[in-house]
């Protein structure tokens, strides 16, 4: 296994993906809309449910409104990469399999200390829980693995075993680097060096600004609600199609509405119009939306249903 | 005799649940041995972040033979009756044996039960303990049903006796047990196998792992005290994170690193909570300085650079830690306080308590009152209450909620304020607990009485009051606070008259949208009558005559809602104050006080003066222990068994009118003399609350009523002197019920 380093953030990326492609992952593309985390990719969310087999590892953009710091902070974004890794069922030795991609990124296990430290997963807004730790190298905690128990309301059966890896942190850690900004994207010695903040800075700052202060909050929750009732809408469609008299439920559009609720509440929390008591309605609103799709995804094919 | 050594080899077990783990381990385990008839030797259970571990020794090898003798029906009754205890049996009638019995011919069965070996009764056992083990929190995994508390890999199980091991042959799950065992994730991953308990402890050490977190836990303590030591400084002790951190590591190496300069400032509480919260360190202290100036991290293995590379990435996390506790310190110390206490009006303490600003608003006032009677400025007992929960809209604390109350003291000091008042910012939150330190600064105590009072009348006002094991707002620890606080401030006051207010004004906060023209100024009136009279009763009955004079057609609803009042306030208080009776109770006892002696002077008026209280509780406790005490308390409670059947008997009171003239004998006169001596002394050695006095006072007693028990027949043939020696008896019972209500003394 190599372990000599990487020298960039894409060449730490690449060898997370080629390392979970010869461990057998299905290597996907991130879900094409603002989430707040990688788990909200049908690839995880909704997979994970039913009895079917699977296997996937992605790069995820994720999006915390309330995190942006005008690009100005080490460590805060309020856009960044996730990489997620999903394999159901766990398999036996999916802890070691772990540790194998921090080898390949170049974590040499014989200098630092790897550690797993109780930390149990919860998405309120996913319906969802899990166990497992965080993971710790020398104190810097650098993934959260979980064994997922239920999502959507569903016991998970069998159980899905999730990584996610928070790229810029673990890069910044890999790569010696103390500012995320200054941190190589591509190779130092590339025809055109391009740092973190080449890409990111301008877009950090543009999108503080229309986070925090600019996002009509009117037209943000009138979307909110739009979505809410056209996820709910496409459910409640009857399960054949009229004009082609298959059995097609609609579920992943209905999902795409239910994680843009997911990214418009976020975004509302970050221009400070959502109350402490308003913040639990909402998110029962948006558990409301998961657990809709979670009952008509186990309808169907993919969601292990007999035909 | 053998020995079991039992293994269960999983992934990371969260630390917290590891101890509890091992001793559930060895208790489910033996007890079912024990069920079975295997007795053992001794037993100790082991945990590591990877492993639960069981040796029993001394263990049976097999269980004893049971022979068991069972009475059957009597020779010909009908079939059916023999086939039932047939079939209970599990024996044929040829197996059966006839005796004679005393009812004529009887089947008698008798099952001999043979003993089993213990490999057997091992067999069955493990796999049930596993499948049904308590973990506070278990998961499935894979395909699996098993739960446990993470993935289980692997089963060591073996019995060991003189003449060689073998394994206990059994599947949980797919998982077969086996004398397999795995050493350090890192330093020593293969697999070994395993004979016995000595050997496997032995090997596991070779192997990078101490089984015992007793011993890494000591390991981890003796090195980062000796490497603090080298420098000159010295570790903060923390018990609870040494536990902690030795359930995280199977190998401790143990790591000292530098905090850097630019951190110096940061109070030593932010610096602590940041290192032991985030990152689970240890804080090294100068001595000299009390400053934290080095943190001690412990790592899970040895490495070549001996740890160099590790203590560097530890470092980087810390400085990106304390960057960030710097930075909200800063930006906390540009707010003044009044700033951010004007914040808390944004923030819900309870949805029907309403707000923080209206909750310090209540603590405020209560404090103004309370504070001269626990001899604080009043103006300064209100201007800390104001700002008192003001940090909790600092950042810091928004960071780290444990800091609540020292960043107010920090932000209060750096602000220019009184000591006394920055002080009650931190301590008006204590006593947290039994075995908390107690506020004595005067400004504090009269936060810290005022902030619990508030919390406890506002979840009596809305019927939240703890039931059974549930106390969400931790009411009873409350309680306790305040009754520590007065005790051992030696604070005197009549509660009730300080439940009352603040009752009120909860209730005027939840009655704030009903249709009460002037619930304000009804609420200082009310409030400054109690002040004046100090019972609520009177109080409220004051302000009422107060309102009907005003007109009834005007203050109407007033009149209506302050009925209201008459009818909810006293009875929440009583209930209340019932409650802190309870806690009294409890506190007390672990004083030596026992619960009889503290019901005999709730009895006593003033009840709610609990310093009064308490001290007649502990005279009345040291008195009934010697000798009068016991003996008075004899005769007392014959005196007022005669008394109460001759007063049931007669309908009358005998509780006045003895007189000497109509005394017979010389004891009688003798108790006569006693009396009135005992009374000259008791009635103002109460009135000056000395007991010590009264209970002398009561000493004296004894050997008159002793003496008048021994010689005088209450029942005489004369009416006249049998009615004066019950009023005599009466006039016992009144004098020492001054003191207390003996009747309720047990003994």
């Amino acid at each position: 296994m190599a372990t000599d380093k990487p020298r960039s953030f894409q060449e730490i990326i690449l060898r997370l993906q080629n390392y979970w492609a010869e461990h057998g992952c299905a290597i996907l593309q991130p879900y094409d809309m603002e989430v707040g985390a990688g788990t909200f990719h049908p690839a995880t969310t909704l997979r994970s449910l039913g009895n079917k087999h699977w296997a996937a590892a992605y790069v995820q953009p994720s999006r915390r409104p309330t995190d942006g710091r005008y690009g100005e902070n080490p460590n805060r974004l309020q856009h960044y990469y996730q990489y997620q890794v999903i394999i159901k069922p766990s398999p036996p030795d999916f802890q070691d399999l772990y540790l194998g991609s921090l080898q390949a990124i170049g974590i040499d296990m014989e200098l630092h200390d790897i550690r797993f430290v109780e930390d149990d997963w919860e998405s309120p807004t996913l319906g969802a829980w899990g166990l497992g730790w965080e993971v710790w190298c020398d104190g810097m905690e650098v993934s959260q693995f979980t064994y997922f128990q239920q999502v959507g309301g569903y016991d998970c059966h069998p159980v899905s075993g999730e990584l996610t890896y928070g790229l810029e942190r673990l890069a910044m850690y890999v790569l010696g680097v103390d500012h995320v900004m200054d941190m190589p994207f591509n190779a130092p010695d590339a025809r055109i060096p391009l740092k973190y903040e080449d890409i990111f800075k301008q877009t950090e700052q543009e999108y503080s600004r229309w986070n925090f202060d600019v996002a009509d909050t009117d037209i943000l929750l009138q979307h909110f609600k739009d979505a809410e009732a056209e996820c709910a809408r496409i459910l409640a469609a009857p399960h054949i199609d009229p004009k082609t008299g298959q059995k097609i439920i609609m579920v992943h559009p209905a999902y795409d509405q239910c994680i843009k609720a997911s990214h418009l509440f976020n975004l509302l929390d970050a221009r400070g119009v959502i109350s402490v008591t308003e913040r639990q309605a909402y998110i029962g609103r948006v558990r409301a939306l998961a657990k809709l799709c979670a009952d008509a995804f186990v309808l169907t094919d993919a969601g292990g249903a007999a035909a | 005799m053998a020995d079991l050594l039992l293994e269960l080899f999983s992934e990371e077990i969260p630390a917290r649940m590891q101890a509890r783990a091992a001793d559930n381990l060895k208790k489910l385990v033996t007890d079912a041995l024990v069920d079975a008839g295997l007795t053992y030797g001794s037993a100790a259970g082991f945990a590591t972040p990877r492993r639960l571990c069981l040796t029993v020794e001394g263990l049976l090898a097999q269980s004893p033979d049971v022979r068991q003798e069972r009475k059957g029906p009597r020779v010909g009754v009908p079939e059916q009756a023999l086939q039932g205890f047939l079939r209970g049996v599990g024996l044929t009638v040829d197996q059966l044996e006839i005796r004679d019995d005393k009812k004529g011919q009887t089947y008698f069965a008798v099952i001999e039960k043979p003993g089993r070996p213990a490999a057997d009764i091992i067999a069955e056992i493990i796999p049930q303990v596993i499948r049904n083990f308590p973990w506070p929190k278990s998961m499935r995994w894979g395909q699996g049903t098993l739960k446990w508390v993470r993935p289980l890999h692997s089963i060591l199980c073996v019995l060991s006796a003189d003449d060689g091991a073998e394994v206990v042959g059994f599947d949980v799950d797919g998982i077969e047990s086996a004398n397999l065992t795995a050493g350090h994730r890192f330093h020593a991953p293969e697999w070994f196998s395993v004979n016995n308990f000595d050997q496997y402890r032995a090997e596991l050490k070779k192997a990078y792992v101490m089984l015992d977190a007793q011993e890494r836990a000591n390991h981890i303590w003796e090195d980062a005290k000796n490497m603090a030591f080298a420098s000159g400084l010295e570790v903060v002790e923390d018990a609870g994170l040494l536990a902690e951190v030795a359930g995280l590591v199977e190998w401790p190496v143990v790591l000292m690193g530098d905090i850097a300069d630019d951190f110096m400032d940061l109070p030593v509480e932010v610096l602590q909570t940041s290192m032991r919260e985030h990152q689970k360190f240890f804080s090294v202290r100068n001595p000299k300085t009390g400053r934290i100036e080095k943190f001690i991290t412990v790592a899970n293995r040895e490495t070549v650079d001996h740890g160099a590379t590790i203590l560097a990435g530890n470092q980087k996390v810390l400085f990106a830690r304390l960057s960030d506790a710097k930075f909200f310190w800063e930006n906390d110390l540009r707010m003044s306080l009044d700033d951010m206490a004007a914040k808390l009006s944004n923030v819900t303490f309870h949805n029907k308590l309403g707000t923080q600003t209206e909750r310090v608003a209540r603590i405020s006032a209560l404090s103004r009152e309370i504070a001269p009677v626990v001899g604080a400025d009043a103006d300064m007992a209100e201007a800390a209450a104001k700002i008192s929960k003001a940090d909790l809209m600092s950042e810091m604390v928004y960071e780290f909620p444990e800091l609540q109350g020292v960043m107010g003291k920090y932000y209060a000091q750096k602000s220019g304020l009184d000591d006394a008042i920055a002080d009650a910012c931190e301590l008006h939150y204590s006593p947290l607990g039994p075995s908390d330190i107690v506020p004595n600064a005067p400004v504090s105590v009269a936060v810290a009485l005022a902030d619990k009072i508030d919390t406890l009348t506002g979840f009596w006002a809305i019927d939240e009051k703890p039931t059974g094991s549930k106390d969400p707002f931790a009411l009873r620890r409350a309680a306790l606070g305040v009754i520590r606080l007065i005790l051992e401030n030696k604070v005197r006051f009549n509660l009730s008259s300080h439940i009352d207010a603040e009752l009120i004004r909860h209730k005027v906060f939840l009655d704030r949208n009903t249709d009460v023209a002037k619930e304000e100024f009804l609420e200082k009136e009310l409030l400054r009558e109690i002040a004046d009279h100090g019972v609520f009763g009177a109080a409220l009955q004051a302000v009422l005559d107060a309102v009907l004079k005003k007109g009834k057609e005007t203050f109407s609803e007033d009149q209506v809602w302050l009925e209201h009042l008459l009818e909810s306030i006293p009875e929440n208080c009583t209930n209340l104050l019932n409650f802190f009776h309870d806690r009294l109770k409890v506190y007390l006892k672990d004083k030596g006080v026992s619960h009889d002696i503290i019901d005999a002077c709730l009895a006593m008026p003033n009840n709610d003066d609990f310093m009064l209280l308490a001290n007649r509780a502990e005279a009345l406790q040291v008195f009934i222990k010697t000798d009068d005490g016991t003996n008075l308390l004899q005769g007392f409670k014959r005196a007022n068994n005669i008394l109460t059947q001759a007063e049931a008997k007669d309908g009358v009171e005998y509780s006045y009118g003895a007189d000497v003239k109509y005394a017979e004998t010389d004891v009688e006169r003798t108790l006569f003399a006693a009396l009135a001596t005992a009374d000259e002394a008791i009635a103002p050695a109460i009135k000056a609350e000395d007991f010590a006095t009264a209970m002398a006072a009561m000493a004296g007693l004894r050997a008159p009523i002793d003496g008048f028990f021994d010689a005088v027949k209450i029942n005489a043939d004369s009416d006249i002197v049998r009615r004066n020696r019950l009023n005599l008896l009466g006039h016992i019972r009144k004098t020492m019920g001054q003191v207390a209500d003996f009747t309720l003394i047990e003994g």
